[in-house]
């Protein structure tokens, strides 16, 4: 069977298409998808597309914010209160990449890929996947990630995290060899609330670090409650490849990204550029 | 394979044609309507030679599916020039030697397009962030960089 493509103008349309056949694809920015139809990968099934605008909308109510799962990179950059993603939703790609690469393909994005992501993981993000018909269910990002690889996963249709009540306590960066823009070596994000000059529940995750990006619980537990400082920050680099995985590809190896991961995490937590 | 029917305007003529439903935009301008303008490079969104307008904002062709282009306008580096007078930014592009072999210049002209519409008086981090989905093997950027902000310099470029 060649390439189909049907269109929903529903979540619950696309959800029904998507848990009838197994083999069917939502197209969302195509940045991911269309490399797969244009390098033969994918040469047959159902493309599904959503037309409904609820999937491309930001909603924000507060320090609540949902995001439609086809909302753009560029759609984040243009919403001043979203400011604490920016340094993230800026990193994907160039001003193209961005106009198209969408929140939920991001999910979806294979390792060294997906440094949203990264951020949305630091921000303990829950994602609203829809199975079906019916209401979406909240689904915790770090569970999310861990059963990606599996079918049936159902629809994404948006993300909801909870911004930092200061923006700078979200700290993000990625490093790549090329400026001012490369794939990733890797990629860090850090959620720091402080509290009385200390770190109180640290969130931080790793892009390009495992087949998915994850947490770094180890960093987490040597940050709680303690001052960013010079010993603090001493015992991270410590513990900073703790259940690490990381691939060996064109862009490094995975003894490179073991050997720079404590350094690009110590500039991090120390503010360094 | 079935065909499907796709309408759409480019650079401001309404054309029409029947498309695999497989084939993305690039296939369907250089194969199907004779636009040469947007080049095939890596067909993976990586090098932004294939780089168009679609409703007025910076799209990869290839990465679009064309069916998904029904109803909506595309622009290639081909619509540019007004007839034998050439765009600001294409003028400013041949007096600054922004061009080598010239592979990349279709996409680099309409990031470069795109940016000065959205901002005219761009600083020089902002065209280098412009023209970051584009890859130029030649020129090592410094020339389309001073061409871009030359463009700009010249006021001629309006905002969109």
């Amino acid at each position: 069977m060649p390439i189909e493509i049907r269109t929903a103008s529903t979540a619950s349309e696309a959800a029904g298409l998507l848990a009838g056949d197994r083999q069917a694809r939502l197209l969302s920015g195509g940045t991911l998808l269309m490399r797969d139809l244009n390098e033969g990968r994918l040469t047959d099934g159902v493309l599904v597309r959503l037309t409904d605008p609820a999937y491309r909308q930001i909603g924000v109510s507060g320090s609540r914010v949902e995001l439609g799962a086809g909302v753009t990179m560029a759609m984040i950059l243009k919403r001043r209160e979203l400011a604490c993603l920016h340094g993230a939703a800026r990193a994907i790609g160039g001003p193209a990449v961005r106009n198209m690469a969408t929140v939920g393909g991001n999910l979806f994005a294979e390792t060294p890929y997906g440094d949203f992501t990264v951020a949305l993981l630091a921000l303990d993000a829950q994602v609203m996947v829809l199975q079906g018909y019916g209401a979406p269910r909240a689904v915790g990002l770090e569970e999310f990630l861990a059963g990606r690889g599996r079918a049936s996963s159902g629809l994404v249709t948006a993300v909801q995290v909870t911004l930092p009540q200061n923006p700078l306590d979200l700290r993000f960066r990625k490093v790549s060899r090329v400026r001012p823009k490369g794939i990733a070596v890797l990629s860090i994000a850090a959620l720091l609330p402080t509290s009385g000059g200390r770190v109180t529940g640290a969130r931080v995750a790793y892009g390009a670090m495992a087949p998915t990006p994850i947490r770094a619980k180890a960093v987490e537990r040597a940050l709680d409650g303690k001052a960013l400082d010079a010993a603090t920050i001493a015992a991270v680099r410590a513990v900073a490849t703790e259940g690490t995985r990381p691939a060996t590809d064109a862009v490094a190896s995975d003894w490179y990204r073991r050997e720079v991961l404590p350094v690009h995490l110590a500039r991090l937590l120390s503010g360094q550029e | 394979m079935a065909k499907v029917p796709v309408q759409f305007r480019l650079n401001g003529s309404d054309r029409a044609a029947f498309v695999a439903p497989a084939d993305n935009l690039l296939t369907l301008l250089r194969r199907g309507l004779n636009e040469f303008g947007p080049k095939y490079g890596c067909g993976q969104g990586t090098c932004g030679t294939c780089t168009v307008l679609i409703d007025g904002e910076l799209q990869l062709s290839c990465l679009t599916l064309a069916a998904t282009c029904e109803g909506r306008h595309v622009e290639t580096v081909s619509g540019m020039a007004n007839g034998p007078t050439l765009h600001p930014i294409q003028q400013a592009f041949m007096e600054h030697f922004a061009a080598q072999c010239g592979f990349c210049t279709p996409g680099m002209l309409t990031a470069a397009r795109a940016l000065l519409e959205a901002n005219p008086t761009p600083s020089r981090e902002e065209v280098i962030d412009g023209i970051s989905g584009n890859i130029c093997r030649c020129t090592g950027y410094e020339a389309i960089i001073e061409a871009i902000l030359a463009a700009a310099r010249s006021g001629q470029v309006r905002r969109a």
